[in-house]
Protein backbone atom coordinates (compact mmCIF):
# COMPACT_ATOMS: atom_id res chain seq x y z
CA UNK A 1 0.00 0.00 0.00
CA UNK A 2 1.15 3.50 -0.74
CA UNK A 3 2.42 5.51 2.21
CA UNK A 4 0.86 8.73 1.01
CA UNK A 5 -2.21 8.97 -1.14
CA UNK A 6 -3.53 12.32 -2.34
CA UNK A 7 -6.89 12.34 -4.10
CA UNK A 8 -8.63 15.12 -5.98
CA UNK A 9 -7.20 18.03 -3.98
CA UNK A 10 -8.80 21.30 -5.05
CA UNK A 11 -8.14 24.75 -3.69
CA UNK A 12 -9.48 28.16 -4.60
CA UNK A 13 -8.28 31.54 -3.42
CA UNK A 14 -11.32 33.70 -3.95
CA UNK A 15 -12.20 33.22 -7.59
CA UNK A 16 -8.78 31.91 -8.59
CA UNK A 17 -8.56 28.16 -8.91
CA UNK A 18 -5.04 27.30 -7.75
CA UNK A 19 -5.33 23.52 -7.51
CA UNK A 20 -7.75 21.84 -9.91
CA UNK A 21 -7.77 18.27 -8.69
CA UNK A 22 -4.41 16.78 -7.72
CA UNK A 23 -3.95 13.01 -7.48
CA UNK A 24 -0.76 11.19 -6.70
CA UNK A 25 0.64 8.59 -4.36
CA UNK A 26 4.06 7.64 -3.12
CA UNK A 27 5.72 4.72 -1.35
CA UNK A 28 7.81 4.85 1.77
CA UNK A 29 11.33 5.97 0.96
CA UNK A 30 10.29 7.65 -2.27
CA UNK A 31 11.66 11.01 -3.24
CA UNK A 32 9.28 13.06 -5.34
CA UNK A 33 10.40 16.28 -6.99
CA UNK A 34 7.74 18.76 -8.05
CA UNK A 35 8.76 21.09 -10.84
CA UNK A 36 6.88 23.72 -12.79
CA UNK A 37 6.80 27.44 -13.37
CA UNK A 38 5.79 29.95 -10.69
CA UNK A 39 2.07 30.13 -10.10
CA UNK A 40 1.51 26.52 -11.12
CA UNK A 41 0.37 25.58 -7.61
CA UNK A 42 3.44 23.66 -6.39
CA UNK A 43 3.82 25.58 -3.18
CA UNK A 44 0.09 25.60 -2.48
CA UNK A 45 0.04 21.81 -2.80
CA UNK A 46 2.86 21.53 -0.28
CA UNK A 47 1.10 23.93 2.08
CA UNK A 48 -2.08 21.86 1.79
CA UNK A 49 -0.18 18.72 2.81
CA UNK A 50 1.10 20.58 5.86
CA UNK A 51 -2.33 22.00 6.72
CA UNK A 52 -1.16 25.58 6.28
CA UNK A 53 -3.90 25.82 3.68
CA UNK A 54 -7.13 23.88 3.85
CA UNK A 55 -8.12 22.28 0.54
CA UNK A 56 -11.74 22.85 -0.46
CA UNK A 57 -12.16 19.29 -1.74
CA UNK A 58 -10.19 16.07 -1.63
CA UNK A 59 -8.62 13.54 0.70
CA UNK A 60 -5.15 12.89 2.03
CA UNK A 61 -4.42 9.43 3.38
CA UNK A 62 -1.36 8.19 5.17
CA UNK A 63 -0.72 4.48 5.63
CA UNK A 64 -4.29 3.84 4.52
CA UNK A 65 -5.75 6.16 7.16
CA UNK A 66 -7.58 9.28 5.98
CA UNK A 67 -6.03 12.26 7.75
CA UNK A 68 -7.76 14.90 5.69
CA UNK A 69 -11.17 14.88 4.11
CA UNK A 70 -12.54 18.06 2.59
CA UNK A 71 -16.06 17.07 3.59
CA UNK A 72 -15.64 16.84 7.34
CA UNK A 73 -12.48 18.83 7.96
CA UNK A 74 -14.28 21.64 9.78
CA UNK A 75 -15.47 19.15 12.38
CA UNK A 76 -11.93 18.32 13.42
CA UNK A 77 -10.68 19.94 16.60
CA UNK A 78 -7.53 22.03 16.74
CA UNK A 79 -5.82 19.23 18.63
CA UNK A 80 -6.63 16.69 15.89
CA UNK A 81 -5.33 18.99 13.16
CA UNK A 82 -2.15 19.50 15.18
CA UNK A 83 -1.74 15.74 15.52
CA UNK A 84 -2.37 15.08 11.83
CA UNK A 85 0.06 17.67 10.61
CA UNK A 86 2.86 16.02 12.58
CA UNK A 87 2.90 13.30 9.91
CA UNK A 88 4.45 15.97 7.71
CA UNK A 89 7.46 18.20 8.11
CA UNK A 90 8.10 21.33 6.09
CA UNK A 91 11.33 23.12 5.24
CA UNK A 92 10.60 26.66 4.08
CA UNK A 93 12.20 28.63 1.31
CA UNK A 94 13.08 31.39 3.81
CA UNK A 95 14.21 28.95 6.60
CA UNK A 96 12.02 30.61 9.28
CA UNK A 97 14.31 29.67 12.13
CA UNK A 98 13.34 31.17 15.47
CA UNK A 99 15.78 34.09 15.80
CA UNK A 100 15.69 34.34 19.59
CA UNK A 101 16.82 30.75 20.13
CA UNK A 102 20.19 29.23 19.44
CA UNK A 103 20.61 26.43 16.93
CA UNK A 104 20.19 23.62 19.42
CA UNK A 105 17.11 25.21 20.98
CA UNK A 106 15.55 25.62 17.54
CA UNK A 107 15.74 21.84 17.27
CA UNK A 108 14.52 20.99 20.75
CA UNK A 109 11.82 23.63 21.41
CA UNK A 110 8.85 22.00 19.70
CA UNK A 111 9.90 18.46 20.56
CA UNK A 112 10.08 19.39 24.23
CA UNK A 113 6.80 21.31 24.31
CA UNK A 114 5.01 18.38 22.65
CA UNK A 115 6.62 15.78 24.89
CA UNK A 116 5.84 17.79 28.04
CA UNK A 117 2.19 17.87 26.98
CA UNK A 118 2.30 14.09 26.68
CA UNK A 119 3.87 13.77 30.12
CA UNK A 120 1.02 15.85 31.52
CA UNK A 121 -1.50 13.50 29.89
CA UNK A 122 0.56 10.47 30.99
CA UNK A 123 0.94 9.28 27.39
CA UNK A 124 4.69 9.82 27.21
CA UNK A 125 7.26 7.08 27.08
CA UNK A 126 9.36 9.18 29.44
CA UNK A 127 8.93 9.19 33.20
CA UNK A 128 9.58 12.89 33.71
CA UNK A 129 10.56 16.11 31.98
CA UNK A 130 14.25 15.70 32.75
CA UNK A 131 14.42 12.31 31.11
CA UNK A 132 12.51 13.59 28.08
CA UNK A 133 14.75 16.65 27.74
CA UNK A 134 17.89 14.55 27.87
CA UNK A 135 16.64 12.22 25.17
CA UNK A 136 15.53 15.13 22.97
CA UNK A 137 18.88 16.83 23.48
CA UNK A 138 20.78 13.69 22.48
CA UNK A 139 18.69 13.38 19.35
CA UNK A 140 19.30 17.02 18.48
CA UNK A 141 23.06 16.46 18.81
CA UNK A 142 22.80 13.52 16.45
CA UNK A 143 20.81 15.52 13.90
CA UNK A 144 23.24 18.42 14.03
CA UNK A 145 26.06 15.97 13.37
CA UNK A 146 24.07 14.63 10.44
CA UNK A 147 23.76 18.07 8.82
CA UNK A 148 27.36 18.91 9.74
CA UNK A 149 26.70 21.70 12.21
CA UNK A 150 27.66 20.22 15.58
CA UNK A 151 30.05 23.04 16.35
CA UNK A 152 27.31 25.64 15.73
CA UNK A 153 24.85 24.42 18.34
CA UNK A 154 25.29 27.53 20.49
CA UNK A 155 25.14 30.01 17.58
CA UNK A 156 22.11 32.12 16.86
CA UNK A 157 20.47 32.07 13.43
CA UNK A 158 21.70 35.59 12.63
CA UNK A 159 25.28 34.33 12.98
CA UNK A 160 24.89 31.65 10.31
CA UNK A 161 25.09 31.73 6.52
CA UNK A 162 21.93 31.03 4.55
CA UNK A 163 23.09 27.53 3.73
CA UNK A 164 23.80 26.79 7.39
CA UNK A 165 20.42 28.19 8.41
CA UNK A 166 18.68 25.96 5.93
CA UNK A 167 20.59 22.91 7.20
CA UNK A 168 19.44 23.79 10.73
CA UNK A 169 15.88 24.11 9.43
CA UNK A 170 16.15 20.63 7.91
CA UNK A 171 17.43 19.23 11.21
CA UNK A 172 14.62 21.02 13.05
CA UNK A 173 12.02 19.39 10.80
CA UNK A 174 13.68 15.98 11.23
CA UNK A 175 13.63 16.33 15.03
CA UNK A 176 9.91 15.56 15.04
CA UNK A 177 10.39 12.46 12.85
CA UNK A 178 7.75 13.24 10.22
CA UNK A 179 6.60 10.43 7.92
CA UNK A 180 6.94 12.71 4.92
CA UNK A 181 9.39 15.59 4.81
CA UNK A 182 8.47 18.42 2.43
CA UNK A 183 10.81 21.06 1.02
CA UNK A 184 9.48 24.27 -0.47
CA UNK A 185 12.16 25.53 -2.86
CA UNK A 186 14.83 24.96 -0.20
CA UNK A 187 17.62 26.63 -2.15
CA UNK A 188 15.79 29.49 -3.89
CA UNK A 189 16.75 32.04 -1.23
CA UNK A 190 20.41 31.02 -1.26
CA UNK A 191 23.45 32.35 -3.06
CA UNK A 192 24.50 29.92 -5.80
CA UNK A 193 27.63 28.80 -3.95
CA UNK A 194 25.55 27.78 -0.92
CA UNK A 195 22.96 25.61 -2.66
CA UNK A 196 25.34 22.64 -2.90
CA UNK A 197 25.66 22.07 0.84
CA UNK A 198 21.86 22.02 1.26
CA UNK A 199 21.21 19.76 -1.71
CA UNK A 200 23.90 17.39 -0.47
CA UNK A 201 22.14 17.08 2.90
CA UNK A 202 18.85 16.29 1.15
CA UNK A 203 20.59 13.72 -1.02
CA UNK A 204 22.10 12.05 2.04
CA UNK A 205 18.65 11.85 3.60
CA UNK A 206 17.54 9.77 0.65
CA UNK A 207 20.11 7.18 1.65
CA UNK A 208 18.49 6.93 5.09
CA UNK A 209 15.23 5.97 3.39
CA UNK A 210 13.41 9.21 4.19
CA UNK A 211 10.21 9.87 2.28
CA UNK A 212 10.48 13.32 0.76
CA UNK A 213 8.65 15.75 -1.49
CA UNK A 214 10.85 18.51 -2.89
CA UNK A 215 9.49 21.51 -4.75
CA UNK A 216 12.50 22.76 -6.66
CA UNK A 217 13.89 24.73 -9.54
CA UNK A 218 17.17 22.78 -9.43
CA UNK A 219 16.64 20.57 -12.46
CA UNK A 220 19.94 18.68 -12.15
CA UNK A 221 19.14 17.88 -8.55
CA UNK A 222 15.64 16.69 -9.42
CA UNK A 223 17.05 14.52 -12.19
CA UNK A 224 19.70 12.90 -10.00
CA UNK A 225 17.87 12.47 -6.72
CA UNK A 226 14.14 12.06 -7.33
CA UNK A 227 12.51 8.70 -7.99
CA UNK A 228 9.49 10.44 -9.42
CA UNK A 229 9.12 13.82 -11.08
CA UNK A 230 5.83 15.66 -10.99
CA UNK A 231 5.45 18.48 -13.48
CA UNK A 232 2.71 20.89 -12.52
CA UNK A 233 1.14 23.54 -14.74
CA UNK A 234 -1.92 25.70 -14.09
CA UNK A 235 -3.07 23.80 -11.02
CA UNK A 236 -2.93 20.28 -12.43
CA UNK A 237 -0.32 17.54 -12.67
CA UNK A 238 0.54 17.79 -16.31
CA UNK A 239 3.05 14.94 -16.34
CA UNK A 240 4.39 12.47 -13.84
CA UNK A 241 7.00 9.79 -14.16
CA UNK A 242 10.61 8.76 -13.59
CA UNK A 243 13.30 11.33 -14.16
CA UNK A 244 14.17 9.67 -17.41
CA UNK A 245 10.60 9.72 -18.71
CA UNK A 246 9.99 13.31 -17.78
CA UNK A 247 13.31 14.82 -18.79
CA UNK A 248 14.26 12.70 -21.80
CA UNK A 249 10.86 12.03 -23.20
CA UNK A 250 8.42 14.86 -22.37
CA UNK A 251 4.99 14.40 -23.91
CA UNK A 252 3.12 17.67 -23.47
CA UNK A 253 4.03 20.88 -25.23
CA UNK A 254 3.97 22.77 -21.92
CA UNK A 255 6.61 20.51 -20.38
CA UNK A 256 8.73 20.63 -23.50
CA UNK A 257 8.84 24.40 -23.49
CA UNK A 258 9.32 24.50 -19.68
CA UNK A 259 12.32 22.20 -19.94
CA UNK A 260 13.67 24.12 -22.88
CA UNK A 261 13.69 27.38 -20.99
CA UNK A 262 14.96 25.71 -17.78
CA UNK A 263 17.97 24.21 -19.49
CA UNK A 264 18.56 27.11 -21.82
CA UNK A 265 22.22 28.01 -22.05
CA UNK A 266 22.90 31.70 -21.94
CA UNK B 1 14.89 85.49 52.59
CA UNK B 2 18.26 84.34 51.34
CA UNK B 3 18.67 81.57 48.78
CA UNK B 4 20.02 79.25 51.45
CA UNK B 5 16.87 79.80 53.45
CA UNK B 6 14.59 79.46 50.43
CA UNK B 7 16.17 76.27 49.13
CA UNK B 8 14.95 73.73 51.71
CA UNK B 9 11.41 75.15 51.55
CA UNK B 10 11.31 74.97 47.76
CA UNK B 11 13.03 71.58 47.66
CA UNK B 12 10.43 70.11 50.00
CA UNK B 13 7.52 71.53 48.03
CA UNK B 14 8.91 70.32 44.71
CA UNK B 15 9.50 66.85 46.14
CA UNK B 16 5.87 66.67 47.17
CA UNK B 17 4.85 67.84 43.70
CA UNK B 18 7.14 65.39 41.97
CA UNK B 19 5.71 62.55 43.99
CA UNK B 20 2.34 63.39 42.46
CA UNK B 21 3.99 63.47 39.00
CA UNK B 22 5.51 60.05 39.61
CA UNK B 23 2.24 58.67 40.86
CA UNK B 24 0.40 59.82 37.74
CA UNK B 25 3.19 58.40 35.58
CA UNK B 26 3.06 55.00 37.28
CA UNK B 27 -0.73 54.72 37.35
CA UNK B 28 -0.92 55.68 33.67
CA UNK B 29 1.57 52.97 32.69
CA UNK B 30 -0.13 50.39 34.88
CA UNK B 31 -3.45 51.10 33.18
CA UNK B 32 -2.42 51.94 29.63
CA UNK B 33 0.08 49.12 28.98
CA UNK B 34 -2.54 46.32 29.30
CA UNK B 35 -5.45 48.41 27.99
CA UNK B 36 -3.39 49.28 24.91
CA UNK B 37 -2.98 45.57 24.13
CA UNK B 38 -6.76 45.08 24.35
CA UNK B 39 -7.34 48.04 22.03
CA UNK B 40 -4.72 46.75 19.58
CA UNK B 41 -6.53 43.39 19.41
CA UNK B 42 -9.74 45.35 18.79
CA UNK B 43 -8.19 47.29 15.93
CA UNK B 44 -6.95 44.03 14.37
CA UNK B 45 -10.31 42.30 14.86
CA UNK B 46 -11.88 40.46 11.94
CA UNK B 47 -15.29 41.73 13.01
CA UNK B 48 -15.91 44.87 11.00
CA UNK B 49 -18.00 46.60 13.68
CA UNK B 50 -15.45 46.09 16.47
CA UNK B 51 -12.69 47.07 14.13
CA UNK B 52 -14.26 50.34 12.96
CA UNK B 53 -15.55 51.39 16.41
CA UNK B 54 -12.08 50.90 17.89
CA UNK B 55 -10.36 52.66 15.00
CA UNK B 56 -12.72 55.65 15.23
CA UNK B 57 -12.10 55.87 18.98
CA UNK B 58 -8.33 55.79 18.48
CA UNK B 59 -8.65 58.47 15.80
CA UNK B 60 -10.62 60.78 18.14
CA UNK B 61 -8.25 60.33 21.06
CA UNK B 62 -5.09 60.72 19.01
CA UNK B 63 -6.60 63.53 16.97
CA UNK B 64 -7.47 65.85 19.86
CA UNK B 65 -5.20 67.47 22.45
CA UNK B 66 -4.67 65.64 25.72
CA UNK B 67 -5.29 68.95 27.48
CA UNK B 68 -8.77 69.15 25.97
CA UNK B 69 -9.47 65.57 27.02
CA UNK B 70 -8.37 66.40 30.58
CA UNK B 71 -10.71 69.39 30.73
CA UNK B 72 -13.66 67.47 29.31
CA UNK B 73 -13.21 64.44 31.55
CA UNK B 74 -12.84 66.62 34.64
CA UNK B 75 -15.60 69.19 34.02
CA UNK B 76 -18.13 67.39 31.81
CA UNK B 77 -19.84 65.25 34.48
CA UNK B 78 -20.42 68.26 36.73
CA UNK B 79 -21.29 70.94 34.19
CA UNK B 80 -23.29 68.92 31.67
CA UNK B 81 -24.98 66.37 33.90
CA UNK B 82 -24.98 68.18 37.25
CA UNK B 83 -23.03 65.29 38.70
CA UNK B 84 -19.47 66.28 39.65
CA UNK B 85 -18.25 62.71 40.15
CA UNK B 86 -14.63 63.69 40.71
CA UNK B 87 -15.28 66.01 43.67
CA UNK B 88 -13.27 69.15 44.21
CA UNK B 89 -10.30 67.76 46.13
CA UNK B 90 -6.81 66.74 45.03
CA UNK B 91 -7.83 63.08 45.04
CA UNK B 92 -10.66 63.72 42.60
CA UNK B 93 -8.37 65.72 40.34
CA UNK B 94 -5.85 62.89 40.41
CA UNK B 95 -8.50 60.31 39.52
CA UNK B 96 -9.77 62.43 36.60
CA UNK B 97 -6.19 62.95 35.37
CA UNK B 98 -5.42 59.25 35.63
CA UNK B 99 -8.51 58.34 33.58
CA UNK B 100 -7.67 60.88 30.87
CA UNK B 101 -4.02 59.78 30.70
CA UNK B 102 -4.81 56.08 30.64
CA UNK B 103 -7.32 56.49 27.79
CA UNK B 104 -4.99 58.73 25.82
CA UNK B 105 -1.85 56.66 26.25
CA UNK B 106 -3.53 53.30 25.71
CA UNK B 107 -4.53 54.51 22.23
CA UNK B 108 -0.94 55.41 21.38
CA UNK B 109 0.36 52.15 22.87
CA UNK B 110 -2.23 50.15 20.92
CA UNK B 111 -0.79 51.35 17.62
CA UNK B 112 2.73 50.47 18.73
CA UNK B 113 1.61 46.99 19.78
CA UNK B 114 -0.20 46.54 16.48
CA UNK B 115 2.95 47.41 14.56
CA UNK B 116 4.96 45.02 16.74
CA UNK B 117 2.58 42.12 16.29
CA UNK B 118 2.04 42.61 12.58
CA UNK B 119 5.76 43.11 12.07
CA UNK B 120 6.62 39.54 13.08
CA UNK B 121 6.88 37.65 9.76
CA UNK B 122 4.02 35.25 9.16
CA UNK B 123 6.63 32.57 8.46
CA UNK B 124 7.45 32.45 12.18
CA UNK B 125 3.92 31.49 13.00
CA UNK B 126 3.82 28.97 10.17
CA UNK B 127 7.08 27.40 11.31
CA UNK B 128 5.49 26.93 14.73
CA UNK B 129 2.35 25.50 13.18
CA UNK B 130 4.12 22.86 11.10
CA UNK B 131 6.03 21.82 14.22
CA UNK B 132 2.68 21.00 15.81
CA UNK B 133 2.56 23.86 18.30
CA UNK B 134 -0.71 25.34 19.54
CA UNK B 135 -1.72 28.96 19.02
CA UNK B 136 -0.85 29.96 22.57
CA UNK B 137 2.50 28.13 22.45
CA UNK B 138 3.30 30.00 19.25
CA UNK B 139 2.38 33.36 20.79
CA UNK B 140 4.24 32.91 24.06
CA UNK B 141 7.28 30.91 22.88
CA UNK B 142 7.86 32.42 19.44
CA UNK B 143 6.04 35.68 18.65
CA UNK B 144 6.05 37.51 21.99
CA UNK B 145 9.76 38.15 22.45
CA UNK B 146 10.18 39.18 18.80
CA UNK B 147 7.34 41.65 19.24
CA UNK B 148 8.84 43.02 22.45
CA UNK B 149 12.16 43.56 20.72
CA UNK B 150 10.44 45.46 17.92
CA UNK B 151 8.47 47.77 20.20
CA UNK B 152 11.18 48.76 22.68
CA UNK B 153 12.39 51.85 20.75
CA UNK B 154 8.94 53.34 19.98
CA UNK B 155 7.73 52.46 23.48
CA UNK B 156 10.66 54.18 25.15
CA UNK B 157 9.91 57.24 23.07
CA UNK B 158 6.28 57.28 24.14
CA UNK B 159 7.04 56.62 27.81
CA UNK B 160 9.57 59.45 27.97
CA UNK B 161 6.96 61.73 26.42
CA UNK B 162 4.57 60.61 29.15
CA UNK B 163 7.01 61.81 31.85
CA UNK B 164 6.68 65.33 30.51
CA UNK B 165 3.01 65.13 29.53
CA UNK B 166 2.05 64.58 33.17
CA UNK B 167 2.59 68.33 33.61
CA UNK B 168 -0.56 68.93 31.51
CA UNK B 169 -2.64 67.78 34.48
CA UNK B 170 -1.93 71.15 36.04
CA UNK B 171 -4.72 72.53 33.78
CA UNK B 172 -7.20 70.98 36.21
CA UNK B 173 -5.00 72.10 39.11
CA UNK B 174 -3.39 68.78 39.91
CA UNK B 175 -0.57 69.66 42.27
CA UNK B 176 2.28 68.13 40.32
CA UNK B 177 5.85 69.41 40.24
CA UNK B 178 5.39 72.39 37.89
CA UNK B 179 2.35 73.51 39.84
CA UNK B 180 4.57 73.37 42.95
CA UNK B 181 7.30 75.44 41.30
CA UNK B 182 4.87 77.97 39.88
CA UNK B 183 3.49 78.59 43.37
CA UNK B 184 6.72 80.37 44.30
CA UNK B 185 6.23 82.84 41.48
CA UNK B 186 2.76 83.74 42.68
CA UNK B 187 3.76 83.61 46.33
CA UNK B 188 3.76 80.73 48.78
CA UNK B 189 5.27 80.03 52.17
CA UNK B 190 6.76 83.52 52.26
CA UNK B 191 8.50 83.19 48.91
CA UNK B 192 7.17 85.20 45.91
CA UNK B 193 8.35 86.36 42.50
CA UNK B 194 11.00 83.65 42.24
CA UNK B 195 11.66 82.04 38.87
CA UNK B 196 14.42 79.63 39.88
CA UNK B 197 12.07 77.04 41.46
CA UNK B 198 10.40 76.70 38.07
CA UNK B 199 13.78 76.15 36.42
CA UNK B 200 14.60 73.65 39.11
CA UNK B 201 11.57 71.52 38.20
CA UNK B 202 13.32 70.89 34.88
CA UNK B 203 16.06 69.06 36.78
CA UNK B 204 13.52 66.54 38.04
CA UNK B 205 12.36 65.80 34.51
CA UNK B 206 15.89 65.56 33.19
CA UNK B 207 17.04 63.17 35.89
CA UNK B 208 13.95 61.00 35.57
CA UNK B 209 14.00 60.77 31.79
CA UNK B 210 17.75 60.16 32.00
CA UNK B 211 17.17 57.16 34.25
CA UNK B 212 14.49 55.84 31.89
CA UNK B 213 16.80 56.24 28.90
CA UNK B 214 19.46 54.18 30.62
CA UNK B 215 16.90 51.53 31.53
CA UNK B 216 15.58 51.26 27.99
CA UNK B 217 19.10 51.08 26.60
CA UNK B 218 19.74 48.17 28.94
CA UNK B 219 16.63 46.38 27.71
CA UNK B 220 17.62 46.97 24.09
CA UNK B 221 21.11 45.67 24.76
CA UNK B 222 19.70 42.63 26.51
CA UNK B 223 17.66 41.82 23.40
CA UNK B 224 20.44 42.56 20.93
CA UNK B 225 21.73 38.97 20.90
CA UNK B 226 19.25 38.17 18.13
CA UNK B 227 18.02 39.91 15.01
CA UNK B 228 14.43 40.04 13.81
Amino acid sequence: MALLEVKNIRKNFGKTEVLKGIDFSMEKGDVVAIIGSSGSGKTTLLRCLNFLETPDVGTISLDGKVIFNGENHKQLSDAEVRKNRLHFGLVFQSFNLFPQYNVKRNLTLAAELLEFEKIKNSTSEYADKKQASEAISRKADELLRQVGLSEKEKSFPCELSGGQQQRVAIARALALEPDVLCFDEPTSALDPELTGEVLRVIKELKNTNKTMIVVTHEMEFAKNVADTIIYMADGVIEEMGSAQEVFENPKSEKLKSFLKSSFEKI
Amino acid sequence: MSFAEQFPIVFNALNVGFLQTLKLFAVTLLGALPLGLVISFGSMSRFKIVNSVVKTFVWIIRGTPLMLQLLIIYYLPGLAFGNPIWGGGEEGRFAASAVAFIINYSCYFSEIYRGGIQGVPVGQQEAGQVLGLSKSQIFFKITLLQMVKRIVPPMSNEIITLVKDTSLARIIALQEVIWAGYAFMKGSQGIAGQIWPLFFTGVYYLVFSGILTILFNKVEKKLSYFKV
